[in-house]
């Protein structure tokens, strides 16, 4: 518990009847990048904005590093850097002025403004556009603009709403790697609906869908999930499935299309080996044979429909 | 951290052409007044008034000036109220003031105040112009100091109203005209019941209170009615701002 700087405590939140978010809790380790998984509507902004105080939960408690977001709103908030969905910018003035203000707002002392400014710019690769207006900067350096505002005090905690929707595939990949940079010195809570970025980027990853958190756990433990007991084979004179029923350990024998079959197997076997002698020695013309990955997207959907089924 | 937000709210006042342009629209709306008043002054004072109905020449042409800032400023401020809040609204950016380390009163407070800031460039350029009068007159600078003061108490509360109406609405325009509607009838109020100058309903026109300062009278229930009025909004602004987060 030392090294928890976020605690959220039974978190609630209803807008009239309709439950936004309903009892979750977890904690943040330093140094951690948490993903925070789920469909639109799923949650993920209404428990950031609780999270980040911009909004009041119905029910639970928000602490940050030990302060009470209720209680003691002001030294809560100077630990959290904050990247909402719709980024925060005042267009008019330009990236300098802006970070100047947001480092001001964030209780930066006014000798070290011009070189948390200068830091920020430096991490986010702002440097060159330091007198740009905002309203002038691409999408792209916006979004840099909006993340070097949430990490220019050198907050505990940094918390970035889908900071990579609506870039191009180079952004992406830059902000992501921004993202880690970040994670390396503070904790991270970061939303997102795509999938391969959680991988990519994050520690560990909680799933949330319709206000109930669904899993929470380490990435090891999502990956974990993918690799399910099945084999995905290809042959060029295809067997019949009783043939392949008959090997050792096989399960069940699915055929996908004229040469491929998706191989079940039982637990604690891994009957790829039987496969390619029995293989050979019928000369079945074994051509493709790997583990069979349920991809991310499919334990997602797993994970969230789970009830409805 | 009051001083912080009211710097941000200059600089994006100054940011933007609107603030330069009513700046501009303003000065010279009063220069104009002034020198009317400097003109009419030498037009009935130099006739065949009785000495007993002479007026100096500060609350001649103050009167003029100073009288008028009630018309001149309903228009204006509405045009400058309308983005605080509202406009943040719109383009999402309250997150940023909500999700720093300041209190809601402090976010409000700041934001009147430098508002409350730009227009007092106006309000020192008015008292500058018509000292120029000292050059060739005699003038009575504590008239013109009265003046000033009561003239920020009155923009200070149009002010404020116009902060409340930001907050109620995403849409500036709405804000605007809601505020213009409002400040016009606080100002005409007194109009209603003009007849009888001691009717109750009278006492909450703002155009009366402002009256007694350009009569150069600092009347300490006329400060207290300001500063009441405009703690009253800032406060429901609070609380506005406050429901926000508590209702989502």
């Amino acid at each position: 518990m030392i090294n928890s700087t976020l605690h959220a405590r039974e978190l609630s939140r209803n807008f009239g009847n309709n439950i936004a978010v309903n009892d979750v809790s977890f904690s943040l380790q330093k140094g951690e990048v948490l993903g925070f998984l789920g469909p639109n509507g799923a949650g993920k902004s209404t428990t950031m904005r609780m999270l980040t105080g911009n909004l009041a939960p119905s029910n639970g408690s928000v602490k940050i590093c030990g302060h009470d977001m209720v209680d003691n709103p002001k030294k809560a908030k100077e630990m959290i850097g904050y990247l909402p969905e719709m980024r925060p910018l005042y267009k008019e003035l330009t990236v300098d002025e802006f970070l100047t203000i947001a480092a001001r707002f964030h209780k930066v002392q006014s000798s070290k403004i011009m070189r948390s400014v200068e830091n920020a710019k430096d991490k986010c690769g702002l440097s060159h556009m330091s007198k740009r207006l905002i309203e002038n900067l691409s999408n792209g350096y916006q979004q840099r603009v909006g993340i070097a505002q949430a990490i220019i005090h050198n907050p505990e905690i940094v918390i970035l709403d889908e900071p990579t929707v609506g870039l191009d595939p180079i952004q992406i990949r830059e902000i992501r790697n921004l993202i880690k940079e970040i994670g390396k010195k503070h904790s991270v809570i970061l939303s997102t609906h795509i999938l391969p970025e959680v991988e990519m980027v994050c520690d560990r990853v909680q799933i949330i869908n319709e206000g109930n958190l669904v899993f929470n756990g380490s990435i090891e433990d999502l990956k974990k999930q993918r690799r399910g007991n099945k084999l995905l084979v290809g042959f060029t004179k295809a067997p019949t499935k009783k043939e392949l029923l008959a090997i050792d350990g096989v399960s069940q024998a699915d055929k996908i299309d004229k040469t491929m079959f998706r191989i079940h197997f039982k637990e604690k076997y891994l009957p790829a080996e039987e496969i390619v002698i029995t293989s050979t020695k019928k000369k079945w013309g074994l051509f493709h044979i790997a583990p069979d990955i349920t991809s991310l997207e499919d334990i997602f959907v797993q994970l969230t429909q789970k009830e409805k089924v | 951290m009051i001083i912080n937000i009211a710097r941000k709210e200059l600089k994006s006042l100054f940011a933007s052409p609107m603030g330069w342009i009513i700046l501009a629209l303003l000065m010279f709306g009063f220069g104009f007044l002034y020198l009317d008043g400097v003109n009419k002054y030498f037009e009935v004072m130099s006739g065949s008034i009785r000495p007993a109905e002479r007026k100096g020449i500060t609350i001649f042409v103050g009167q003029n000036v100073y009288g008028a800032a009630n018309f001149l400023m309903t228009v204006a401020i509405p045009i400058l109220t309308m983005r605080l809040i509202s406009e943040e609204r719109r383009s999402q950016t309250l997150p940023f003031l909500f999700s720093a380390p300041i209190s809601l009163t402090e976010i409000v407070v700041g934001k009147f105040i430098g508002l409350v800031t730009f227009l007092s460039i106006l309000v020192i350029y008015i008292f500058v112009m018509l000292s120029t009068m000292n050059i060739w007159a005699d003038i009575d600078f504590g008239y013109l100091i009265g003046n000033s003061f009561g003239l920020i108490l009155l923009v200070g509360s149009f002010c404020a109203l116009g902060i409340y109406f930001s907050s109620l609405t995403s849409q500036p325009i709405i804000a605007a005209i809601s505020t213009f509607i409002a400040l016009f009838a606080m100002v005409i109020f007194g109009n209603l019941t003009a007849s009888d100058p001691n009717h109750w309903f009278g006492h909450f026109s703002m155009a009366k209170h402002f009256q007694s300062f350009t009569r150069g009278v600092i009347d300490t229930s006329d400060v207290a009615y300001f500063i009441l009025f405009i703690i009253t909004f800032l406060t429901f602004t609070i609380r506005r701002l406050d429901s926000d987060r508590l209702t989502g």
